[in-house]
């Protein structure tokens, strides 16, 4: 099949407007009579499920955790992007356009990104009239903040929580369609397969995660919206929960996996402290403002370090190698994240780690305490303020600044960062490729659509700061409501879809064989023995940098994991209980078949390009010499897998880029 | 160090429950009390009986999903934080901790340490909204100019991360700071005074009907809210109350 991103003619500017100028309607009397089921109650489906219920349609929502609240989206901290310009320093639809497909390193479809930063600022209006506190300065107007990669202050947030308190928008907006009935909540229920019927989407298979019931729900158009994968990597900053076994499952009836291999490796996260480790913790971006990055230079003091016999304040000025000011003069410790991320590699991998497990760089505040302290000594006029003094004084402003951080900290490590440096390290935090879509947010099934983390379409091969929160509200609240209903218009006199047909019950039946397989296999091995050693095969040689060789092993070592798998795993219990263990097999059983193909889809990639870094890809000589090296001639284009029985034999469908709006330049931060 | 956990173990919610010995050995100190469960749980599993049923998700303190009652305190000994945000290094080495779920009737177990938490729900869904519909065309969001001082007070309620440890911690297993965090959020903002009788005549309805219990001012939630929601939340749901009945 050939792929249609059915981005609509015109200049980019008009393309939104004109399309919905053009759309078919579903007039309001017949929206009562359309279903539409959503999975996944984060950002994007939760805010797609109440506008989709508030014009009209019956909205059948699915979640596994017990309230839409707690979807992983409440985690995110920094903020979100819209192009208001409230600052009115020059920012614009288009330069948040512009910014954002540069910071995927171009390889993001241009029309989606420009739509999206086209509503951006509708979403601020929206969730303001919704009741959502974003911090405002002392007039009562919003304020803003700046983040990585981009010259203007277009972040909106909400204290260190605006993840939470977006996600709370979209919960009340949700709330207020439960109680008329209009949403259908199933909370703690899982989607293990979607159906087609004469080729369309029609509905889902899904658990009762209390009582183990196996039940099939039918719709007129079903809506994924189940985030992203990073959990393949067993260790990442996402919750325990989320996985990849909707977007999975989908891929397996036909929608295009895109991308798979980009994945943004966030570089200030709390190291691992040992074996047990069950996740891992961000500190939010902001900390770069004001943290300088640093490993020790000698090789006898980073032992001496691991050692105990020295502290890391012992260290003077010239014992300390600040690799990034050293490598990136011009943007220094705010290079973007992937810059930052292969930088700490490649100090730990040459052995400068700082910690017990090598894999730990400081970031250090030492600075900024004296700079903001002497600046707060002159504002107080103290003359001639000794050390201590400047200190304290330094530390006020850092603590009303990054305090609820630096008590995180302390909290998990058990150190003061305000008298020793924290010490941080890389970490898997989110996942830029996903399920294909076109225009219309549609996958490659008709009547199937995937929408916010979920999906591939708007971050290329790099997210910017702030921009998850964006893209997820503008496909839920402003782009899918839209779309959908040119689809559905012609689903006006179809009726009710029946849940007894052959399709679902084959789809049933199929579900409902592998949970008994697992629960009766009675093999010698946990779940998370096998989601270990996935994870560690994904890190070595999926991770940071890649290269041929270790690709091409993942793929057979991954495929050797996922064999013993399907011999080896025990899951205690039984399949009509509330039984975690087999929630945790079925979804590692996806990761397994994912790996593989992420694996696959990075060997075919020969070049560098955002969070993906070839290693046989980079710059050998001039000044960048060693950086990553993208390859436009050859690699303008978004990989699109077609599933055929197995991960490894997956079909590569390419589209190709065009940038007519944009000049495609290589990113230096030097 | 080596413990001992006594844990409470239900098989579903009809099952009568039972708290149930267990030793776990070689726990670091720098784990965090979900991970030594993990290890409980691994050694459980290979030994083919059932793991302890628990919440969790986020592992941060955010999403408000895990709810463990431990050594008689919600979210166990330490302040301002969740179950999964606890420490070992709060214990020594031969302690025994006990294990139990949130208990309220409101809560119903559904299994071991997991509750029942959708009354907080039908809570939410009673009121805890402002009546806007998605258009695309809403004012501009600076058209309102809000107080600083009010827009921050807002945002410190909205902090609730629904939890549930204010009902489990009370005596009477009251829901009140829960409430009226979320009736101050939008009785502080102009846009949520438009609905604010109603709102808050609705949400206390659903509360009692629920079966929470009342307030006697204890503030024994407060001292266990791992957001540090204040008092002063229930004080303003009270006026709002009053107000609303003149
Ligand atoms: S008020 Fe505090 S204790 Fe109660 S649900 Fe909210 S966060 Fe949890
Ligand atoms: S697991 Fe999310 S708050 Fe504890």
């Amino acid at each position: 099949m050939a792929l249609d991103s059915r981005v609509p003619k015109g200049p980019i500017k008009d393309k939104w407007t004109d399309y919905k100028n053009k759309i078919n309607l579903v007039n309001p009397a017949n929206k009562r009579h359309i279903d539409v089921i959503v999975v996944g109650t984060g950002l994007a489906g939760g805010s797609a499920a109440a506008t989709l219920a508030e014009l009209g349609y019956n909205v059948k929502a699915f979640a596994y955790q017990d309230s839409p609240r707690r979807a992983h989206s409440i985690a995110a901290q920094g903020g979100i992007n819209a192009a208001k310009n409230y600052q009115g320093d020059g920012d614009s639809t288009y330069r948040l356009f512009y910014d954002t497909v540069k910071g995927g390193d171009y390889r993001s479809r241009e029309a989606n990104v420009y739509r999206l930063a086209e509503v951006s600022a509708n979403i601020i209006d929206q969730c303001v009239a919704q009741g959502v506190p974003f911090a405002r300065d002392y007039g009562g107007l919003l304020d803003n903040r700046s983040f990585g990669g981009v010259l203007v202050s277009r972040t909106f947030y909400a204290k260190g929580q605006t993840g939470q308190q977006l996600l709370l928008g979209a919960y009340s907006a949700m709330n207020r369609q439960i109680a008329r009935g209009k949403i259908e909540m199933f909370n703690r229920h899982e989607m293990l397969d979607v159906v087609k019927v004469d080729g369309k989407a029609r509905g889902i298979i899904a658990r009762n995660l209390i009582t183990g019931e196996i039940e099939r729900h039918s719709a007129h158009a079903v809506v994924v919206a189940t985030g992203g994968y990073g959990n393949v990597y067993f260790l990442s900053t996402n919750a325990m929960g989320s996985n990849v076994t909707a977007a999975w499952k989908i891929h397996k009836k036909g929608a295009y996996f895109a991308n798979p291999c980009y994945t943004q490796i966030h570089p200030t996260c709390i190291p691992r402290s040992g074996d047990y480790q069950s996740k891992l913790t961000l500190m939010s971006e902001s900390l770069r403002n004001d943290g300088r990055i640093w490993v020790p230079k000698n090789m006898e003091d980073v032992m001496a370090i691991r050692e105990g016999r020295k502290k890391p304040t012992d260290l003077s000025e010239d014992e300390r190698d600040y690799y990034l000011e050293r490598r990136y003069p011009a943007f220094g410790n705010l290079v973007p994240r992937d810059v930052a991320s292969r930088a700490a590699k490649e100090r730990c991998d040459a052995g400068y780690g700082v910690n017990a497990t090598g894999e730990a760089v400081y970031l250090d505040f030492a600075a900024a305490f004296d700079r903001y302290g002497t600046e707060q000594a002159k504002i107080h006029n103290i003359t001639n303020p000794s050390k201590e003094k400047i200190k304290e004084l330094g530390q006020e402003i850092v603590k009303a600044k990054y305090g609820n951080l630096f008590q995180m900290y302390e909290k998990i490590i058990d150190q003061n960062p305000y008298e020793t440096p924290m010490m941080i390290y890389p970490a898997v935090h989110y996942t830029m490729g996903g399920v294909w879509v076109d225009y219309n947010l549609m996958t490659t099934v008709p009547g199937l659509y995937c929408i916010g983390e979920a999906n591939f379409s708007d971050h290329g091969a790099n997210r910017l700061g702030a921009s998850a929160l964006m893209q997820g509200l503008a496909d839920g609240y402003f782009v899918l409501p839209y779309t959908i209903g040119d689809y559905l218009a012609d689903d006006i006199r179809t009726g009710p879809i029946s849940t007894d047909s052959k399709e679902f019950e084959e789809a049933e039946k199929e579900v409902k064989d592998k949970i008994e397989f697992f629960v009766n296999n009675k093999g010698t091995k946990s779940v998370d023995y096998f989601h270990k050693k996935l994870g560690k095969v994904m890190w070595d040689k999926c991770g940071m940098s890649r290269n041929a060789q270790g690709l091409k092993e993942a793929m057979v070592e991954i495929k050797a994991i996922r064999e013993e798998f399907w011999k080896e795993v025990s899951v205690p219990g039984s399949s009509n209980e509330m039984n975690p263990e087999l929630e945790k097999a079925g979804r590692v059983a996806d990761f397994l078949e994912l790996g593989e193909l992420f694996a696959k889809d990075a060997l075919v990639r020969e070049e560098s390009c955002g969070g993906h870094f070839r290693e046989e890809s980079a710059e050998l000589d001039g000044p960048q010499k060693g950086e990553a090296k993208r390859n436009d001639k050859d690699f303008a284009f978004v990989s699109a897998w077609e599933f055929k029985g197995e991960p490894g034999d997956a079909v590569l469908h390419k589209e190709e880029l065009e940038f007519k709006d944009i000049e495609l330049k290589q990113r230096s931060y030097k | 160090m080596n413990l001992t956990l006594k844990i409470w173990r239900q098989k579903d919610s009809s099952s009568k429950g039972q708290m149930v010995d267990y030793k776990v050995t070689d726990i670091s100190e720098h784990m965090s009390f979900l991970e030594m469960m993990d290890v409980l749980n691994e050694q459980l599993v290979n030994t083919g009986e059932e793991p302890v049923a628990f919440d969790h998700d986020c592992r941060e303190g955010i999403c408000g999903m895990c709810s463990m009652y431990i050594n008689g305190e919600a979210h166990g000994p330490d302040r301002g934080i969740t179950t999964c945000q606890l420490h070992m290094r709060m214990f020594k080495d031969g302690d025994t901790i006990t294990i139990e779920p949130f208990r309220a009737a409101a809560f119903p177990v559904i299994k071991d340490l997991v509750v029942d938490r959708t009354s907080f729900e039908r809570i939410q869904q009673a009121g805890g909204f402002i009546s806007v519909n998605t258009s695309g065309n809403t004012q501009d969001a600076n058209s309102i100019p809000i107080s600083k001082i009010a827009a921050d007070e807002a945002m410190d309620a909205a902090t609730c991360i629904g939890c549930g440890a204010c009902v489990a911690t009370c005596k009477n297993s009251s829901a009140m700071l829960f409430v009226g965090a979320k009736v101050s959020q939008y009785a502080l903002l102009p846009q949520g005074r438009v609905e604010a009788t109603e709102r808050v005549q609705n949400m206390v309805a659903q509360m009692d009907l629920e079966g929470f219990g009342n307030c006697t001012n204890t503030g024994a939630c407060e001292v266990e809210c791992p957001k540090g929601i204040s008092l002063d939340n229930i004080a303003r749901m009270n006026r709002e109350l009053m107000k609303a009945s003149v």
